[in-house]
């Protein structure tokens, strides 16, 4: 084993790297790779936040005040793309190279250069996405979903926005199949499937996702490439294509990558839950086969997101019937969570706090989801704000919080201090308070009636659109000090020891000094 | 480093099968075009192409009028395209043919195909085609005139609340000028 891995700026290191920022250019370690997945990520989470809150200024009061319509289109549009695209996907990728080598005992991941490449396209797909605001015409600005007509008619923002879903499309890809060859070749001698930690599990699955529909995205933003510079009508009924097969094929990936984002924080979860509860996971096997089912059931009920674009009763009924079902294998995940609780000797550091949040505020965006997929309801509520407060509940309150929880649980792990206790704490109740400040009204909004996507309103909307905006400017400031707790984390603090929490079972913590040395299971542990 | 141990081949392999299986899917996302096409077409939706037969239960109902308004577009060629009449009053369940004219007014020859449109949107369902110039593409040379029927009826399940329907045409230009579109 090497020196140790210092802190951000990583100066103990082994001597035959090179330093300074060639050393992060042209590293191949796992854990260099994930800390600048997770920095990326989270540069992009407070772009992409900037652009929320420009959106919530504007809607702080009726009327037209901070943003012409052009541009607030714009904002949404690449607020939504640079959130799942470039924040939550990239988090998720950042944790799954820090923790699967740790966690299966292998010393990296399969192919470490490859996985250098794909972290590097990152940057220059952000930089194409972000500069799109400032070429003739502005960015993309047909929502996040760039649906025919409008993406075939937009500007050079729209052929910027296309590349750069056709980077980090590659990007996806190969690191997926990076992570399946090490989840599937690299475990150490003993991990049988069946043992795997949580976390491997649905990355495993996820990863698997990522392969089957990333390609067909990239399929799709060609064919609206084509469309609009080399002459072929995909999408232009006028050429004797159709734009609602556009909204078809997009939803086919769109559907499962919504499962893409919230597997992995199933995992996080599945491993802080038992950690604080000081019990092995309730229901392991059943956890395993919640989330395969759960992926399955993803790839067939794309179509109720276009409930109203037009189809056969037969068809609408169908899709209505298995986005429902979804609902059992995802209960089955919050019983588990729940029953693992049951009777343990619980006690709740800051993770902990953010896995309770989680399952509590999931369950509620789980539930308006539910409702989302009765095609009367549907039909009443599409492109309102009560679909804005859905998704934002599982991927806010659902993904990020799980991502808070599991940067607060590893922290100790990755730079070998724990963080400020008081501070992780404030950061939790304060997200949790402006969250819902921010979204729990956005239903009442979306139930009158208030569309998406719209820079001005009714009167009859305003008191709540300034509650929200007050929440979402409370909720981006708390951030901010999320950022400081990691900083002040990584530069000192209480030396962590190596099993920081006490009801932690996985190899990460079992095996390693925190810190975790720069090359770990160079010798690959025993599972018993 | 873990690069060369003993796993790289069974890694490389791995790596082999999934580019393979992503390519494969990246395919697969083309084949959803003709498949969605051999779909709609299968199970009838979108069914904007093919003639429709009159079932033989169909009644005229004597009892109510609706009035049709016709109303005709195009869309980026030179040509100009018109119903031979603005508007017909008919009984539910009873057959009219409409003629419509188009005058290619330039000096080439030009493919276009005409698009149909109603209002209310429901009318689709209740109208019953079984000629129409939209079924095919038109071929007009320069300077060319023509002139095109659209038969159909109005099923007497029209709601009764409904009294006055458009039907809409707008004609689009192929821009191959051959080969129709393909639905």
């Amino acid at each position: 084993m090497a020196a140790v891995h210092g802190d951000a700026h990583g100066h103990g290191h082994d001597d035959h790297h090179p330093s300074g920022i060639m050393r992060w250019v042209r590293t191949t370690n796992h854990k260099d790779i994930g800390t600048m997945y997770l920095w990326f990520s989270f540069t992009m989470f407070l772009v992409g936040g900037f652009l929320a809150m420009g959106i919530r200024a504007e809607l702080y009061q009726p009327g037209i005040q901070i943003l012409e319509p052009e541009l607030f289109n714009q904002f949404t549009t690449l607020h939504g793309l640079i959130m799942v695209f470039g924040a939550i996907m990239p988090a998720f990728v950042g944790f799954a190279n820090w923790q699967v080598p740790l966690m299966i005992g292998a010393p990296d991941m399969a192919f470490a250069r490859m996985n250098n490449w794909s972290f590097w396209l990152l940057p220059v797909a952000g930089t194409l996405l972000v500069s799109s605001f400032f070429v003739p015409g502005g960015a993309a600005a047909g929502g996040w979903t760039f649906y025919p007509p409008l993406s075939t008619q937009g500007g050079l923002g729209v052929d910027l926005m296309i590349f750069s879903v056709h980077i980090l499309g590659a990007s996806s890809i190969m690191g997926s199949i990076n992570i399946i060859t090490t989840i599937l070749n690299m475990r150490a001698p003993g991990m049988t499937l069946m043992k795997m930690p949580m976390f491997v599990w649905t990355w495993l699955i996820t990863a698997y996702l990522l392969v089957l529909v990333m390609p067909v995205l990239a399929g799709v933003v060609t064919m609206l490439l084509t469309d609009r510079h080399f002459g072929t009508s995909f999408f232009n009924a006028a050429g004797g294509g159709d734009p609602v097969m556009f909204q078809h094929i997009f939803w086919f990936f769109g559907h499962p990558e919504v499962y893409i984002m919230i597997l992995p924080a199933f995992g996080i979860v599945s491993e802080i839950i038992p950690t604080f509860s000081r019990k092995p996971l309730f229901g392991y096997s059943s956890m395993v086969y919640a989330t395969a089912s759960i992926a399955i059931l993803s790839c067939v009920v794309w179509a109720h997101h276009m409930f109203t674009a037009g189809m056969p009763t037969v068809g609408q009924l169908f899709f209505m019937y298995a986005t429902m079902l979804i609902a059992v294998p995802t209960g089955v995940k919050v019983f588990n969570w729940t029953a693992t609780m049951w009777r343990g000797s619980m006690s709740f550091e800051t993770p902990m706090l953010f896995a309770i949040g989680f399952i509590f505020l999931f369950v509620i965006g789980g539930f308006s989801g539910v409702i989302c997929a009765i095609v009367p309801i549907d039909i009443q509520v599409q492109d309102t704000y009560y679909v804005i407060a859905h998704f934002h509940y599982v991927l806010v309150s659902g993904a990020l919080f799980s991502l808070f929880a599991g940067v607060y649980y590893w922290l100790p792990k990755w730079t070998g201090h724990m963080y400020s206790e008081t501070l992780g704490k404030c950061h939790f109740w304060l997200s949790m308070f402006f969250f819902n400040l921010t979204f729990f009204v956005q239903h009442f909004l979306g139930l009158a009636g208030m569309p998406r996507r719209i820079p001005d309103y009714n009167i009859q909307f305003a008191d709540f659109n300034m509650i929200s905006s007050i929440g979402a400017f409370g909720f981006g400031l708390t951030q901010l000090l999320f950022l400081y707790i990691v900083i002040d984390c990584i530069r000192g603090g209480e030396k962590a020891p190596q099993m920081p929490w006490d009801g932690a079972t996985t190899l990460e913590w079992t095996h390693l000094p925190s810190p975790a040395p720069y090359h770990s299971f160079e010798t690959p542990p025993i599972v018993k | 480093m873990g690069l060369m141990n003993s796993n790289s081949r069974a890694n490389m392999m791995m790596f082999k099968k999934l580019m393979v299986f992503s390519l494969v899917m990246f395919v697969f996302g083309y084949a959803l075009v003709p498949f969605y096409e051999k779909f709609c077409e299968v199970t009838g939706i979108n069914n904007l192409l093919q003639p429709d037969v009159l079932t033989k239960d169909n009644w005229v109902d004597e009892t109510r009028w609706v009035t049709i308004e016709f109303d005709a577009n195009t869309r980026g060629l030179p040509w100009q395209f018109k119903p031979l009449q603005s508007s017909a009053r008919i009984h539910p369940g009873e057959p009219i043919t409409v003629m419509y004219e188009i005058t290619n007014s330039s000096n080439r020859e030009i493919a276009g195909q005409a698009i149909p449109s109603y209002s209310p949107r429901f009318l689709e369902k209740h109208l019953k085609k079984f000629e129409c110039f939209c079924f095919t593409k038109q071929v007009l040379k320069a300077n060319e005139i023509r002139q095109m029927p659209v038969q159909f009826v109005i099923e007497p399940g029209l709601p009764a609340d409904v009294d006055t329907v458009t039907i809409s045409y707008t004609f689009f230009e192929l821009p191959d000028g051959g080969s129709t579109a393909k639905k």
